[in-house]
């Protein structure tokens, strides 16, 4: 059975990364930099990344990295979420630095593991493992095509391209033109990368490490989605234990206590799931029907979080300057990133053998 | 401190000398008190060797592949469960030493006498009396309900009203009551599956000696909130395997017989296979916490996860099972010695489940503490707390 708990070190780790943020992403600076050109906070990426090593959770130390594993990563990410942080963990050290093991590129996994660079896997945001996603023109040894949805590429030094001969090609963002889309998610925003006969550096085959991105970003989520999930139920609460309407406490009305409640609980199985598929993939045991219970199981439960937070905040909760509004588009956004509760589901069907009719 | 080395030590030396191939069950199962291996986080004397909760497994595994008897715990449970670990903290010495051992052993069961006709979720609002006579007995007169068990049970813990002139959460005393006494009459009552699983239980002067109180006078509220705790802990806190619970029969049915399968009722069945899932991993999240000594608040709500998950997975297995569905395999009363939840057919399990989410505390009670002893909401305005039992409206 996996260990559903957290150790000592791991409880010392959130510790550290959450004061960290409390310094460096405090929610009216989140809103602040969604508005201008440059979302991202790459002051608390260089505080994470060269301030305490967590680019490289994943990565062997021989290889450059802090040989840690999907546990310790899972606690950051919960952190992460719980500040809707803006920098890009998940995309770079977690999905593109996967897709680096599985081909075992020393060099530039090194780079990302030392947050010397940042990398993104070019690949639409919303594709699970193993569904389809789109690849550009291979040509005389340079790439042509277009690739949309590619989230934090705005941010990447190097973009791991697919191709139409099966391969994944490291790309520098130099050589490509990265345009940003208008996302939903504004603290994690999607690009379009366009590629006019780029340069490419072959990695290896494409569909093994694009799989196994994929499916360690997809369990990994979970935890960012239950920070998130933590981060507004609690603050809701403490709302509504300070906001008085006719005469009382809101928090003491039957109706509102009974869906925080229930949101609780939802959290509190989020936790148990989430847990799981982190264990999960650090032990390669039973870990797709892990990340795909945690997976169907998170989207639904952050959701509904951020939308009953801002239902309880009621008028303060829809004004662009409460960051509730900042967990809804992450959530939402979220419950589509690397395949939809219902992919997962599907998924699910085959490997627990309850077929379709 | 004992650790597994020890206990191993000391199981096989139970092993030896009280071969369970040769040995009368009930004189095995007493050894096996006596040596401190019936719940190892016990004290010394009372089944138990003080050690940690977690290592019990560590017992039960020993004894198991020695091929011992166990106390046949199901049939038990309210003992087991909730009547020991209230009688362990409140107890006397004479209490504890009387009572415990034929408890574990299962020589005496145990039923539980608290919900009450006019007394179901205002538990504190109970209206059987307990008056004290001259020699010191009391005299219980009464009717409690939803009594499991009782048919089979020697004991009862009760709760009765001591004292009518203070509020009513203070005028209550716990009793340890023998069901055997004169004046215990015991009813089946027939419940909507067809079976009498419960009881109705009528007290006409039966008589308590005071040896018999657990805890002080007016205690009796604080009392029971241990066996309350421990009822929900056991209702929602078994250690399941994948699909061990109620998902296990629907996702077999669905297996093999997939002529009955539809598109709609696949979505379904797949989103409740993953939250029964998860609601395991919730349980076993609260188990490694609690062999650490560190119990979360997580036990609140697995009940409530665990009645709602049982309703919708036997409602969608009736309807899986089309023309089936139609019918009940028996509707005959019957006397069950243990509470099944999953034993029998699909409309069984789909009408003992609307059960779930009322016994053991509503599951309208449960979000309210929920929402009260863990989020810290504020409660509920009260206008019953200073005003004497007697002077409440009823």
């Amino acid at each position: 059975m996996s260990d559903l708990l957290y150790s000592e070190e791991e409880e010392a780790l959130r510790s550290a990364v959450r004061d960290l943020l409390a310094d460096h992403c405090d929610a009216p600076g989140v809103i602040a930099r969604t508005e201008s050109d440059a979302p991202h906070d790459l002051a608390a990426w260089k505080a994470l990344t060269d301030g305490m090593g967590l680019a490289g959770l994943l990565v062997p130390e021989a290889q450059g990295g802090q040989g840690a594993t999907h546990r310790e990563v899972a606690v950051v990410l919960e952190e992460l979420g719980r500040a809707v942080a803006p920098v890009p963990y998940l995309t770079s050290a977690v999905v593109a630095t996967e897709a680096l093991l599985e081909l075992g590129d020393e060099a530039l996994l090194a780079e990302l593991a030392a947050g010397r660079r940042i990398g993104a896997l070019a690949v639409a945001l919303n594709v699970a493992a193993g569904g389809a996603y789109k690849v550009v023109r291979h040509e005389g040894g340079a790439l042509h095509g277009e690739l949309t949805g590619v989230a934090d590429a705005a941010v990447a030094d190097v973009l791991l391209v697919p191709a139409d001969d099966g391969g994944l090609y490291a790309v520098d963002a130099a050589d490509a033109t990265v345009t940003p889309q208008v996302s939903f998610d504004l603290t994690r925003p999607l690009a379009t990368v366009t590629l006019n006969g780029a340069p490419g550096r072959l990695l290896g085959d494409a569909e093994p490490a694009v799989r196994r991105a994929l499916r360690t970003g997809a369990g990994l989520l979970a935890s960012e989605q239950l920070g998130l999930a933590d981060w507004v139920l609690t603050e809701t609460v403490r709302y509504l234990k300070e906001r008085k309407q006719f005469n009382r406490p809101v928090g003491g009305f039957q109706a509102l206590k009974h869906r925080l409640a229930q949101l609780w609980l939802e959290v509190v199985n989020l936790r148990a799931a989430a847990r799981n598929a982190a264990d999960a993939l650090t032990t390669g045991t039973d870990a797709d029907v892990a990340v795909a219970v945690a997976q169907a199981y998170a989207a639904p439960v952050a959701v509904h979080a951020a939308e009953e937070a801002l239902q309880l905040h009621a008028g303060i909760g829809m004004t662009w300057e409460h960051p509730i509004h900042l967990y809804l588009k992450r959530a939402k956004s979220d419950s589509i990133a690397y395949g939809t509760a219902g992919v997962h589901r599907e998924a699910l069907a085959g490997l627990v053998d309850l077929q379709a009719p | 401190m004992i650790d597994a080395a020890e206990l191993k030590r000391r199981t096989a030396e139970l092993l030896a000398a009280q071969p369970p191939a040769t040995t009368d069950r009930l004189d095995f199962l007493r050894a096996r008190f006596d040596a401190g291996l019936a719940w190892v986080h016990y004290p010394e004397g009372l089944g138990g060797l003080g050690a940690a909760r977690s290592l019990q497994a560590v017992v039960d595994a020993e004894l198991e592949a020695a091929g011992a008897p166990d106390n046949d715990p199901r049939r038990n449970g309210i003992g087991l469960g909730m009547a020991a670990p209230t009688i362990l903290k409140y107890g006397t010495e004479e209490q504890k030493q009387r009572y415990l051992r034929p408890l574990w052993t299962g020589e005496e069961v145990w039923c539980q006498l608290f919900s009450e006709p006019g007394a179901g979720s205002d538990l504190a609002g109970l209206g059987t009396r307990a008056v004290r006579e001259g020699d010191g007995d009391w005299v219980v007169n009464g009717q409690k309900v939803w009594t499991s068990s009782a048919h089979n049970a020697r004991w009862a813990i009760l709760i009765a009203r001591t004292d009518p002139d203070v509020p009513k959460h203070a005028g209550i005393t716990y009793f340890l009551c023998d069901m055997t006494d004169p004046g215990v009459d015991v009813r089946p009552l027939r419940q909507i599956t067809g079976e009498a699983e419960f009881n109705e239980v009528f007290l006409t002067d039966v008589r308590i000696p005071d040896s018999r109180r657990l805890g002080a006078i007016g205690d009796g509220w604080k009392v029971a909130q241990t066996t309350l705790n421990n009822e929900r802990v056991a209702i929602g806190g078994m250690r399941l395997p994948r699909e061990g619970g109620m998902i296990g029969p629907v996702s077999k049915t669905w297996r093999e017989r997939p002529e009955l399968r539809t598109h709609d009722l696949h979505q379904r069945l797949l989103k409740l296979w993953v939250e029964a899932e998860v609601a395991r991993l919730t349980g076993e999240r609260l188990r490694q916490q609690l062999a650490l000594g560190q119990p979360g608040p997580e036990g609140a709500g697995m009940k409530l996860a665990f009645a709602r998950l049982n309703q919708e997975i036997s409602g969608l297995e009736v309807e899986l099972r089309g023309e089936e569905g139609l019918l009940y395999d028996d509707w005959t009363m019957r006397r069950p010695e243990l509470v099944d939840f999953v034993g029998r057919d699909a409309g069984y399990r789909y009408l003992r489940s609307k059960g779930n989410s009322i016994e053991g505390g509503t599951s309208e009670v449960l979000l309210n503490i929920v929402a009260e002893r863990v989020l810290g909401l504020p409660s509920e305005p009260r206008t019953d707390k200073d005003v004497a039992w007697k002077d409440l409206a009823r």
